[in-house]
């Protein structure tokens, strides 16, 4: 117990002894009013959650995603064996939810890693350097951001053929320049303050001012964008996966299960609709989450 | 001999119709080891002209030499920023609100190339008077005051000759201020550095400099000793009711 206190008190202080104390302490104090937030935390229940079940999905799923019995087909919920029924050919709709739930990880981790660093990097180098760079990359957004989305996207796919790699990339090539934007805004209000100033007084160049001192105060908003992002791309996903061109069948990705449901949703609703739960649960979790990091890490607040 | 040497300079912002002239034909010497103050009102372009030495303003002309080598432009060269550096005016604004002191003054004294930047990190904590336990604090954990001793900390990491002082404690508490001011006074005595002070207090112009520029509408209008503003002595008449107005008792 004690033991316990002593560590609180060591997270807790205001005069660290060292740089790893000192970034101990102020994560420890995020993760404090993370916690004391209920919903976000109930979204981060979800996530880590979806997190364990992809990890351990032939553990948990109780048959293989590609096991067909033809026989079995159609069963509705609570079926002996089967919890969540069965689709069109006998498949465990269940094991088939598990195993999607790392396609679904693997498509949100690869646009969450690709469309924000290239907002970030288009961003923050259109502001910092303005002028004709601006321009130029400006309107290059702009000409992106006029399309829709999912129109983009499928124009995307269609010309690289479908597939989840190529989704995730039409996805992300749509998706970055929202984060640019964001990111560039912040850099403008950033560059003429004077710690920039004061940095520049040093003899910093500008690739050290972008990425030491304007990054790391633009990540924050990015980061909050991202989630309240990724209930889309989880949709956008999905969708391609629906109009069939993500992820190709007989791959369990969430949205291809709700086109594959869709034939018979009049008499055997729980196909579709199962899958639609899964995504819903998902989108609501990082939105959840997102809402909750946007009251910690708005750097507005001076991380405090 | 002259440190800094300010002729005929004028600092403009804008274009064409939007032109704005901030400072206009200033001229004034600062002898090394002298600390010079520039007084006035609000706009009446004293910040502008640090800003102009610095590079932070890019549109000026005339000439302004540090030590003898003059000047051009924007930009400056490394030699530049180890002479001269800056304390700005708000010290809630001049440090990176994510950056520890430690990471502050750390990335600094790697800026000047130095090595041993751990013992100079602590050395230069304890010249401002602050302790080691404030080594890895975050702005937002320190108070007005000792982030601008953080601030002055930066400044003279690189060593420099020439401290350029824009208000540094106008943002303050008045109990603070006289802290920093003794600081600043001790430090320039240990270092031997030249100052020039921009302020609109000509109570702290008068405790901390030796020779001052009054200041209007962008002009040097009046160059002074510190005896003549004690004195009140002032010949221009703005400056001479500029005097009048700050004694107060």
């Amino acid at each position: 117990m004690s033991g316990s206190q002593t560590l609180r008190g060591w997270l807790l202080t205001d005069a660290p002894t060292s740089r790893r104390h000192a970034r101990l302490a102020s994560l420890y104090k995020g993760w404090l009013s993370l916690r004391s937030n209920t919903m976000a935390m109930f979204g981060l229940g979800i996530l880590v959650l979806l997190l364990l079940t992809a990890a351990f999905a032939p553990v948990l799923a109780p048959y293989s995603w590609l096991a067909q019995d033809l026989g079995n087909r159609l069963q509705p919920l609570g079926t002996e064996g089967h919890l969540l029924g069965t689709d069109s050919l006998g498949r465990d709709i269940l094991s088939r939810l598990i195993y999607g739930s790392r396609i679904t990880l693997y498509i949100v981790a690869l646009v969450a890693l690709i469309a924000p660093i290239v907002g970030l990097l288009v961003g923050t180098v259109a502001g910092y350097a303005g002028g004709w760079v601006d321009v130029v990359l400006m309107r290059t957004t702009d000409i992106f951001l006029a399309f829709p989305r999912l129109v983009l996207a499928l124009a995307f796919v269609a010309a690289l053929g479908a597939g989840i790699e190529n989704a995730v990339l039409a996805i992300s090539l749509t998706a970055w320049p929202p984060y640019a934007r964001i990111a560039r805004a912040e850099t403008l209000t950033i560059r003429s303050s004077d710690y920039i100033a004061a940095i520049r007084l040093q003899g910093a160049g500008p690739l050290r001012i972008i990425t030491k001192h304007i990054w790391p105060l633009c990540i924050s908003s990015l980061i909050v964008r991202v989630t309240l992002d990724m209930a889309g791309i989880i949709l956008a996903a999905a969708g391609l996966g629906f109009l069939g061109l993500g992820a190709q069948p007989p791959s369990p990705e969430w949205g291809a299960m709700i086109s594959e449901g869709r034939r018979f949703i009049l008499d055997h609703w729980w196909v579709a609709t199962m899958p639609g739960l899964a995504i819903f649960t998902v989108s609501l979790a990082f939105n959840l989450l997102g809402d909750g990091l946007r009251d910690l890490l708005d750097p507005k607040d001076g991380g405090q | 001999m002259s440190m800094l040497d300010v002729e005929d300079l004028n600092v403009w912002f804008g274009d064409g119709r939007d032109r704005v002239d901030a400072v206009k034909s200033a001229s004034f010497t600062v002898a090394a080891g002298e600390s010079f103050g520039l007084v006035g009102e609000s706009g009446s372009g004293k910040s502008t002209i640090l800003r102009a030495i610095t590079g932070l303003a890019r549109n000026w002309s005339g000439r302004i030499s540090i030590d003898g080598a003059s000047l051009s432009g924007a930009k400056r060269d490394r030699s530049f920023y180890k002479t001269v550096q800056m304390v700005f005016q708000d010290p809630y604004a001049s440090l990176h609100p994510r950056h520890t002191v430690d990471q502050v003054l750390g990335e600094t004294l790697h800026l000047h190339g130095f090595r041993d930047i751990d013992a100079r990190v602590a050395k230069l904590l304890d010249d401002v008077g602050l302790g080691n336990r404030f080594r890895f604090r975050y702005p937002h954990q320190l108070s007005g005051g000792q982030r601008q001793r953080v601030a002055i900390a930066r400044a003279l990491a690189g060593e420099p000759d020439i401290l350029l002082l824009d208000e540094p404690t106008s943002a303050l508490d008045v109990s603070v201020q006289a802290e920093i001011l003794n600081l600043l006074t001790d430090l320039r005595d240990a270092r031997q550095l030249t100052f020039v002070m921009v302020s609109h207090d000509l109570a702290v112009v008068g405790h901390m400099c030796d020779r001052l520029a009054v200041m209007k509408d962008g002009e040097v209008v009046e160059i002074m000793g510190v005896e003549t503003l004690r004195n009140h002595q002032a010949i221009h008449p703005y400056s001479a009711a500029l005097l009048e107005a700050s004694v107060v008792g």
